[in-house]
């Protein structure tokens, strides 16, 4: 069977445009990409595009062209981004089509989300107590986990202050300005033990991919980057999640580590061969969890591997080179496949002040979201 | 004094002297379920029964909201009057662990392993000045 490749890249910047509508950003971002790919929208066979906010993805033809071609929306919580890749992978591997986009754009108002119970499958007392909010969960979750694997606060600091610092050298990031370790420390306690700093916004944002049959790359560019796998799972009986009124007694692992073993598997390749990675970090203790849930480290090592820098971007795995979510915010349509952006610019050697060093060859994007869902790509030259 | 009323019916046994939570054991493997639910989440059975889950547990984790939550939270407080309140999951003796808010709020009086019991307390009044109660823990007394 074919390979599939990434032969175009586009983003629209992160954080607030306030002249823009969601859906603007997102045939910003489908335009620049097509650019990037030397192509035009006409050229486009499929697709597959998702936004929470910011109107029906399929609206974007009336923007870049009523050519008639197959256009489905998917939307999947956070993992969006994700799973719209995984169409298109599956469209282009099983030979239906050679040639198609990818978008993902969102504008979502400011402050938390506020889901409503009854949309999640709960009862209004749950939302009307107080219970329904994800920021309570991200929290509970790192207490418990700091509790069982000794992870300092020091640890939590220290993410944010990379996230911040990251951002500061990626020019479509939101946040660009470093923040001292003081600053984040005396930050407002937001849900204890993260603070405001340690936490992810709701932003604006779009970001699209141009993908095509890998045989087929070399006519849109010089640097494709392979899609080696694009998997997502939901949940098991016994992971912890948001939104969970209860949790059953054993806890089982998340669907993060039942993705991260299956794109390993399907690449043929394992987590010590991977030289640059995107870890959900909607908060500082998501990137933490997710480092050994992916498989990159054991319970308990990132104590070691945030005090000795091997996150940075000069490190043994550079995590979230671009700042991350933290950095970034989170406009959900857009910015799974912001993750698979950033990745596919260090791997074409494109990613400027922020370029991890050595050439690295494989990357890997995961994303992470309500209610139990996860999304991880291998990529690699 | 007004009339008191659970806010969702079914969580707790109430009115009652000694209050428990309600949820549901699946009939099939064994799990129990909080709310209780018609179907199992375990392994699909359609064979549930409501039981009691007692009123004591142990903390398994916890946050404090520092900021009042904006809709659908309703309860009497206003921005003036918000306090800010605890969340944890309680471990319960048939290792189902619930989700609640929590009497205490600072971090110096939670941690994980704490001894944990049940009190209804008010929410807000209904439009017929009704009390509506929800379930919370807070911290045992020591003996």
């Amino acid at each position: 069977m074919t390979d599939v490749a990434i032969v175009g890249l586009g983003i629209h910047p992160f954080g607030r445009s306030p002249s823009l509508t969601g859906l603007e950003q997102g045939a910003l971002a489908a335009r620049a990409a097509l650019v990037d790919a030397g192509t035009d929208f006409k050229a486009m066979q499929f697709a597959f595009g998702g936004s929470q906010d910011g109107g029906n993805a399929d609206s974007l033809v009336n923007l870049l062209g009523l050519t008639g071609l197959q256009f489905t929306n998917i939307w999947n919580g956070c993992a969006t981004g994700g799973s719209s890749l995984n169409a298109a992978y599956s469209a282009i591997k099983s030979g239906q089509y050679d040639t198609g986009l990818v978008v993902g754009f969102d504008k979502h108002a400011r402050g938390a989300f506020n889901p409503q119970p009854r949309d999640w499958g709960l009862d209004d007392w749950y939302g009307e107590t107080g219970l329904m909010l994800t920021t309570q969960y991200f929290a509970m979750k790192i207490q418990r986990y700091m509790h069982d694997h000794g992870i300092s606060r020091d640890t939590l600091i220290r993410v944010a202050e990379k996230a911040f610092r990251n951002g500061s050298i990626t020019p479509t990031a939101w946040r660009q300005t470093a923040l001292s370790r003081d600053e984040i420390e005396q930050a407002p306690m937001v849900s204890e033990p993260l603070n405001k700093y340690m936490f992810c916004s709701p932003a604006e944002g779009g970001c699209a991919l141009v993908l095509c049959r890998a045989d087929k790359a070399h006519q849109f560019t010089s640097k494709p980057v392979l899609l080696k796998s694009a998997v997502v799972r939901s949940r098991h009986y016994g992971s912890f999640e948001v939104f969970s009124p209860s949790q059953a007694p054993t806890v089982a692992p998340s669907p993060t580590v039942t993705a991260s073993r299956a794109a390993f598997e399907f690449a043929g390749i394992g987590p010590e061969d991977v030289q640059v990675a995107q870890l959900q970090d909607t908060e500082v203790g998501a990137e933490i969890m997710h480092m050994a849930e992916n498989g990159f480290c054991r319970h308990g090592e990132q104590e070691r591997w945030l005090r000795e820098g091997m996150t940075e971007i000069q490190g043994k795995l550079p995590v979230n080179t671009d700042g991350g979510c933290l950095a970034n915010g989170e406009p959900v349509g857009a910015s799974g496949l912001r993750q698979v952006f950033e990745i596919c610019h260090q791997l074409r050697g494109t990613a400027g002040a922020r370029q991890v060093p050595n050439a690295p060859k494989v990357g890997y994007t995961h994303v992470y979201g309500a209610p139990g869902i996860s999304g991880v790509n291998i990529l690699a030259t | 004094m007004a009339s008191q009323h659970p806010l969702q019916p079914g969580l707790f046994s109430w009115p009652s002297e000694d209050p428990e939570l309600l949820g549901s054991r699946c009939m099939d493997c064994g799990e129990h379920a909080f709310p209780s639910q018609d179907s199992c989440r375990a392994c699909s059975s359609e064979q549930t029964e409501i039981v009691g889950l007692g009123r004591s547990g142990r903390l398994w984790t916890w946050t404090i909201q520092s900021f009042m939550p904006k809709s659908p939270y309703l309860t009497y407080e206003t921005a003036e009057t918000f306090h800010p309140y605890g969340v944890g999951y309680v471990e319960l003796p048939c290792g189902l662990k619930v989700e609640s808010r929590l009497r205490e709020n600072s971090p110096e009086t939670l941690a994980i392993g704490l001894d944990m019991d049940l009190e209804i307390v008010p929410v807000r009044s209904d439009d017929d000045g009704r009390q509506l109660m929800t379930f919370q823990f807070h911290a045992a007394v020591s003996p």
